[in-house]
């Protein structure tokens, strides 16, 4: 910390505070070096690396099955979103044929997490601006899609419930009916996340104008998912790039032309409308097939580059493989969306005052163990 | 833009690239560090490339060499390219920073630095970005050994 | 000091005949203050309890039900464990004043108590000044914790303390000013003869329209005066870890949060005093029962002191800049608009009086 003083040039009437490693509002162990003057941000520098593991690292050592595995503990809000994207690098790599049943499957899936990924979000993030008790009306839906999760495959959280060659096994009989009544009462809830958080007047007051964040910065930072949307950068993977069984649903990318921290929040909001409608598209029908394709056991991946894109709950996450045909990649990357998204944070937050930093960063909805993989 | 059109419009510019589209899906061209920067520039700034949107940004250790690899998209064309640029030198390696055209290069950049040992000239802040400041060698290269904390096969 | 409740009128009688004037009234005064300290330790524990009950019914959770029947001995036990832990402090910190702190809060919300009109026969001090004491000492809580703030030598602290005192210092004009109204109506400051006023209908009817404007401003203002959500600047979680009270563990935090309840209370009590007839019953049903006097403020109370729970668990924090909008652009000018048309109201004579 005396090195991190000792290189600023303070002025006079500006301190150094330390925002974090833990502190509440940096939802894990992020670190936030603040210059204030009073109240007022002057600047924000992220101090990361606390949980990196060096998942990277850990893949050129590991089997292409093993690899699935860790990504779950990148972004775990979105643990099946990041398995799938793995297991698509690898079966586009290795040319397989992935069955309908499996691509449609994972469809609602991947949209389930992105709900339950979202709820928790919208109850942090009301937290965050002093609404406590949205916290728990965000983890009681939640709660209904982790029990959906835990009766199909048994992980409420780190799922692996995709391998490569499609999925760990086939769905539970009871799986169709309840994320039918899950839909039921879900579509009660998002009216009721809006009349206690999005149309009250403080929580408006304290969010739009804040954190504005431009289309031109959005592309040049990289943002992606509902941060880039929020500036009204159309940046949805599903849109551009569709995988699994996203190429025959139809529904819209939320936009919002604003920028600021209220935009980025409407956004979430209407994915969730979203959301809820690719799933009622594919739910009723499911094909009937094989829930996996054989692979071999030791899968070696053909020499080349291979670069997945899909859309998590966050934003864009890339899994660039380089293979020398050998059965561990040679290297692997992980394009992951949070450590874009937090690098524009001192570009947004400078000018604003301590209250607008933390709920300009609720919206940014870091997971720290995205940014430190 | 189809691959074709951008090879040839990418040629033009600079003589000696190296363009390739085997074994990967985008269309992959690979440059002398010298001239990293002015393509860069040139491949955003133009209107018929227009790649404004560096979506992954990753370091390589090849062997010999420390390379670099810029996954580049445009967000108006929706056309993909792939740059690669290589240093041999593994003691001092310098490449120059594209943190200035792509702001979201600054943070892929230190980690590269951090991981890799390239350093990018004219970065606003090369430091470390995980890893403590006296950390010693880069965990991501191919001979980097530490015994205490790698599970070694 | 005035204690003529007939248990107290027994035992003050009788301490009077067994020993000596002055020794006597010494002794009294030292039975009057434990008696006290019993309501406050009392009264904040089920507060505590009270509000975590109600924040788990808002939040779908069952709350503390385990110590005790649903949980009555819960905060007991908490204040046992308090008791008992080691009180940390910081490296450099000043240590007189931040001893010093937790005393000022805890003994301005105990001086406060001192002057609510439990009952016509039950309050310890009715002095003719009544409101302005009231005002006059519950802004002596500020001090501790801006002492406390500063002392603890953590910026976190210090950025919570410096909000708590420009939060303090704008919105206790507006509880001053909304009370000013109200006393228009009655013509004194004693806390006794404002509630005999309103045996002729409870304030808040009597000044109608200017009453009901003096009452929600003086419940915003209050709720801020306490420093509770959505006002808790001071505290902010999510922005400054606890506040001002980031460095402080044990008992001495265990009393500023005990004088966060109790302020939360008094300010329900002031508000049930001037507004809504004290221990006045509605309609006069219980004229003859005067000691259900207490039952009825208790009732009074405690409805607004759920209102300022309902506040907390439903709305977001407001911003620093815009707590100071609001008390200087909007509270504070109708407050001055309201306070000339009471004076009009009771000068035409136009109150209501059943």
């Amino acid at each position: 910390m005396e090195t991190v003083i000792a290189n600023n040039n303070f002025k006079s009437e500006e301190y150094f505070i330390n925002m974090g490693p833990q502190h509440p509002a940096t939802h894990g162990v992020l670190r936030l070096l603040l210059t204030i003057d009073g109240e007022i941000i002057k600047k924000v520098e992220p101090d990361l690396g606390y949980i990196h593991r060096s998942i990277e690292k850990m893949c050129e050592r590991d089997s292409y099955q093993q690899i699935v595995h860790l990504t779950d503990r990148m972004d775990y809000l979105s643990a099946n979103i990041n398995n799938e994207a793995v297991c698509l690098a690898v079966e586009n790599a290795l040319e397989l044929e992935i069955p309908d049943r499996v691509k449609v499957i994972r469809t609602i899936i991947g949209e389930l997490t992105r709900i339950s990924s979202h709820c928790l979000w919208w109850g942090v993030m009301g937290m965050d601006v002093g609404a406590l008790t949205t916290y728990f009306y965000g983890f009681r839906d939640r709660e209904m899609i982790n029990d959906i999760m835990e009766e199909t495959c048994g992980a409420r959280l780190t799922m692996n419930y995709n391998v490569p060659g499609g999925l760990m096994y086939d769905i539970h009989p009871n799986f169709v009916n309840r994320v039918k009544a899950f839909i039921t009462h879900f579509k009660t809830k998002i009216p009721e996340y809006d009349r206690l958080l999005t149309d009250n007047v403080i929580f408006q007051k304290r969010t739009q104008g804040v954190g504005i964040l431009s289309k031109e910065d959005a592309i040049s930072f990289g943002a992606s998912g509902p941060v880039g949307r929020g500036s009204g950068y159309s940046c949805d993977v599903r849109k551009h790039h569709p995988y699994s069984a996203l190429d025959r649903v139809k529904f819209n990318e939320c936009l919002e032309t604003a920028g600021d921290t209220f935009a980025r929040y409407k956004v979430r909001i209407a994915e969730l409308w979203e959301s809820l409608s690719i799933i009622e598209q594919l739910i009723d029908n499911i094909p009937e097939g094989e829930h996996r394709v054989a692979t071999n056991a030791v899968i070696k991946l053909p020499k080349g580059e291979f670069y997945q894109r899909v859309e998590t709950a966050r934003g864009e996450l890339g899994v660039y493989i380089i293979s020398t045909g050998t059965k561990n990649p040679y290297r692997l990357k992980f394009r992951s969306p949070g450590f874009s998204n937090l690098s524009l944070l001192n570009h947004i937050t400078v000018g604003g005052k301590i209250g607008d930093l933390v709920a300009t960063m609720a919206t940014l909805d870091l997971v720290i163990p995205d940014i430190d993989r | 833009m189809t691959n074709e059109a951008l090879q040839q419009l990418i040629t033009s510019w600079v003589p000696e690239i190296e363009c390739t589209e085997e074994g990967s899906q985008f269309l992959t061209i690979t440059v002398v560090p010298a001239k990293l920067h002015d393509l860069m520039r040139k491949l955003k700034e133009t209107p018929e490339t227009h790649f404004d949107y560096l979506f992954c940004l990753t370091g390589v250790d090849w062997g010999q060499a420390l390379g670099v690899v810029y996954h580049l998209e445009s967000t108006i064309h929706r056309h993909n390219i792939v740059v690669k640029v290589q240093t041999e030198d593994r003691e001092h390696p310098t490449i120059d920073t594209v943190s200035d055209i792509w702001a979201t290069a600054e943070f892929h950049e230190r980690e590269v630095y951090d991981f890799f040992g390239i350093q990018f000239n004219n970065h606003p802040n090369m430091k470390r970005i995980f890893m403590t400041e006296e950390w010693e060698g880069y965990p991501l290269r191919k001979d980097y050994e530490d015994e205490i904390n790698m599970i070694i096969k | 000091m005035n204690v003529p409740l007939s248990i107290t009128k027994t035992i003050h009688e009788w301490l009077f005949s067994a020993m000596n004037p002055s020794v006597a009234s010494g002794v009294e005064m030292v039975l009057i203050a434990l008696v006290y300290l019993t309501i406050f330790a009392v009264l904040g524990l089920f507060l505590v309890l009270l509000e975590r009950r109600v924040a788990a019914w808002f939040q779908l959770r069952v709350g503390p039900n385990r110590v005790g029947y649903q949980g009555l001995l819960q905060t007991m036990a908490d204040a046992l464990k308090l008791v008992s832990k080691e009180l940390t402090g910081t490296d450099r910190a000043d240590k007189f004043l931040y001893n010093l702190a937790p005393y000022f809060v805890i003994i301005s919300a105990l001086m406060a108590l001192a002057v609510i009109p439990f009952s016509r026969e039950f309050q310890a001090f009715d002095i003719n000044i009544g409101i302005f004491f009231l005002i006059a000492v519950s802004s002596i809580g500020v001090i501790g914790i801006l002492l406390g703030g500063w002392s603890s030598n953590n910026k976190f602290a210090l950025i919570g303390a410096m909000r708590s005192g420009v939060q303090t210092i704008s919105y206790e004009l507006s509880v001053g000013l909304s009370l000013l109204t109200m006393i228009l109506l009655t013509g004194s400051l004693q806390l006794s003869e404002i509630i005999e006023v309103q045996k002729e209908g409870w304030l808040i009817a009597q000044g109608h329209i200017p009453a009901i404007i003096a009452f929600m401003i003086y419940m915003i203002a209050g709720t801020a005066e306490t420093n509770r959500a959505p006002f808790d600047m001071v505290e902010a979680e999510s922005e400054l870890g606890a506040g001002f009270h980031t460095e402080y563990s044990g008992m001495k935090f265990a009393y500023f949060f005990l004088a966060e309840f109790i302020n939360m209370f008094l300010i329900a009590a002031i508000a049930t005093t001037v507004f809504f007839g004290g221990w006045l019953s509605p309609f006069g049903i219980t004229e003859s029962l005067p000691w259900l006097g207490v039952f009825w403020f208790l009732m009074k109370t405690f409805v607004l002191v759920f209102l300022m729970m309902w506040f907390r668990w439903t709305f977001p924090r407001l911003r620093v800049d815009q707590l100071l909008t609001l008390e200087w652009k909007y509270l504070l000018p109708i407050n001055l608009v309201n306070i000339v048309l009471m004076a009009l109201l009771v000068w035409g004579n136009l109150t209501l009086k059943f």
